[in-house]
């Protein structure tokens, strides 16, 4: 379905996450962040970035990946992204939902 | 003389040899295979243990029993593979040249992953059922406990047998009915996941079975640390679930080796092409069963279907011929419910658990997703099954290795 974000429309899934990733970029991101009452800062961004890179080398995104990031641990994702880390930042990037595993 | 090496000498390992033997020419070809441990264990009967609905000697057998003639069986730990020499370097310093090696190291919990879990209170109050020592202690513990407050949770997802958990909880419920104290018991379910189950599918159609038993669920808990001084489980977001007795699934991990022989991910597994069962890095090493990175289940039934896959693909790869992509990740698996019933579900990559009949499409005798006595007689057998016909890689009459799609309601995954 289409949902109008900064003032463009956007491809998305019933729960609001981008089907097309080539339709993000930093203005719709922060939409998004701001629909789940988060402020975008650098730490948010920085955080964003290594998710990009991870999704972009087509490897799997788990809370262990965010610990062996070197970017930041998994106390400050979740207080940077509350309640589910995983869902709301990739929703915010841009990226599927991971898989919950099988 | 070529040789050809099976690493870990468990479900896929065991199955393997048995299928190879015939088929490899003996004058060429020399099967090898090495576990560290002289016992098999039949790991789906842990589950079963805590409760004492089996019995230890019903667990596990000499491994070497189900090796079969012709097969050179080494009981001893493996330390390292040295991919550039085709090369396994076992604890003694014995060096074994390979030409094809199989990886069928399976995978095994790492409760030492999170803080305060493998503390003082291991064994104690904090309990895995995923090993047999831990099987084996809980049993212990459960034949003498009053009751209070039951917490059954899951570390970190993937683990081998991922519906394992629940079926435990649901078995508890019965348990302490059983025992008549179901009312001292508080059962509560803690998963990382959205909810109970792993396919959304399963979730919807199941989720009925927790109301039912009574069973509490926490879900989307990431666990950072368990404060056995006050015997709490800690996830990252700050949520505290408080416990008397604590069952938990460690971290699933694939076995140091892999690390230690630049062979594995993050967690161990070896990334291996998923329809051919081909490790990514070298042509002639092969993965099979829980050691994969496979997006398919870890189960012995997976390990099963793929055995006869690999099989096939180790015929081809000796004769040169282009690799079968057959592996469709199909898992089917017994889901037991207590009170004597159990569901089957059955699925691949790409179908959700599907409702219908199985093996015969429409007919049965075991139904998918729907609890039935039936389904608890085949969850029994499956015992019989294993140490009879599955690991000794006898075919099961009308299972095949790729997912029948007929008698099946089917919605795609996309
Ligand atoms: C509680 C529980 C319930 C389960 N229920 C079911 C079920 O109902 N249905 C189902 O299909 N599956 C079930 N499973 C899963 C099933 O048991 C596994 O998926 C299956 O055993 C995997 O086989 P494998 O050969 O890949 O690994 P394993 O059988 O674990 O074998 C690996 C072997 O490698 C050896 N090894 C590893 N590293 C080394 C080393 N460095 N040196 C020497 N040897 C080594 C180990 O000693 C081991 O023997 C269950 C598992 C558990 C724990």
């Amino acid at each position: 379905m289409k949902k109008l974000i900064a003032n463009r429309e956007i491809e998305v899934n019933e729960e609001g996450y981008l089907t097309n990733f080539s339709q993000w970029d930093k203005n719709i991101g922060e939409e998004l962040a701001k629909e789940q009452s988060i402020d975008m800062t650098d730490r948010h961004w920085e955080a964003i970035d290594f998710i990009h890179e991870k999704f972009k080398k087509e490897e799997p995104l788990s809370i262990r990946g965010i610990k062996k990031s070197g970017v930041l641990d998994i106390k400050e994702f979740y207080s940077l992204f509350p309640g589910g880390p995983l869902k709301k930042a990739t929703l915010i990037a841009g990226i599927p939902k991971p898989k919950s595993c099988i | 003389m070529k040789n050809l090496v099976i690493l870990g000498a468990g479900t896929s390992g065991t199955m393997m040899a048995n299928h190879l033997v015939s088929k490899l020419p003996k004058n060429d070809w020399k099967i090898t295979i090495i576990d560290q441990y002289k016992t098999h264990y039949y790991q789906p009967g842990f589950l079963f243990l805590p409760f004492d609905i089996y019995t230890t000697k019903q667990v596990k057998k000499n491994g070497e029993k189900f090796i079969p003639k012709g097969v050179n069986y080494i009981q001893e730990k493996i330390d390292l593979i040295v991919t550039d020499e085709n090369q396994v370097k076992l604890e003694s310093g014995t060096i074994l040249d390979y030409d094809i090696l199989i990886v069928a190291t399976g995978t095994k919990t790492a409760p030492d992953e999170i803080e305060g879990m493998n503390g003082p209170e291991w064994y104690k109050s904090v309990f895995d059922f995923y090993t047999y020592e831990g099987a084996k202690a809980l049993r212990n513990k459960l034949r003498e406990w009053k009751g209070g407050k039951l917490v059954v949770h899951i570390t970190e997802m993937p683990i081998k047998c991922p519906v394992a958990p629940l079926e435990f909880a649901f078995l508890a419920d019965s348990f302490f009915k059983h025992k008549g104290i179901r009312d001292k018991v508080d059962i509560t379910f803690v998963t990382p996941l959205d909810g109970a189950f792993t396919k959304p599918k399963a979730t919807k159609a199941l989720h009925y079975l927790l109301e039912e038993k009574n069973i509490k669920e926490v879900t989307n808990f990431n666990i950072e640390c368990v404060d056995y001084e006050n015997n709490k489980i800690i996830d990252y977001a700050d949520t505290e679930v408080e416990y008397d007795l604590l069952v938990t699934v460690p971290t699933n991990m694939g076995d140091a080796l892999m690390e230690r022989s630049g062979l594995g991910d993050d967690l161990n597994y070896i990334p291996t092409h998923k329809a051919t069962l081909q490790s990514k890095a070298h042509e002639n090493i092969f993965a099979i069963g829980d050691a994969t990175n496979l997006p398919a289940s870890k189960a012995g039934s997976v390990a099963h279907f793929e055995a006869e896959i690999l099989t096939e693909n180790i015929l081809r790869y000796i004769n040169g011929e282009p690799l079968k992509e057959e592996f469709d990740g199909h898992a089917n698996c017994f889901i037991e419910t207590g009170g004597g019933k159990a569901l089957l579900i059955d699925f691949n990559y790409n179908h959700e658990p599907v409702e219908g009949t199985f093996p015969f499409p429409g007919v049965g005798p075991l139904s998918l997703l729907k609890e039935s006595r039936t389904n608890h007689m085949g969850k029994m057998a499956f015992r019989w099954i294993y140490w009879n016909m599955l690991i000794k890689g006898i075919h099961i009459p009308f299972v095949s290795a790729t997912m029948s799609e007929k008698g099946k309601h089917f919605e795609e995954v996309k």
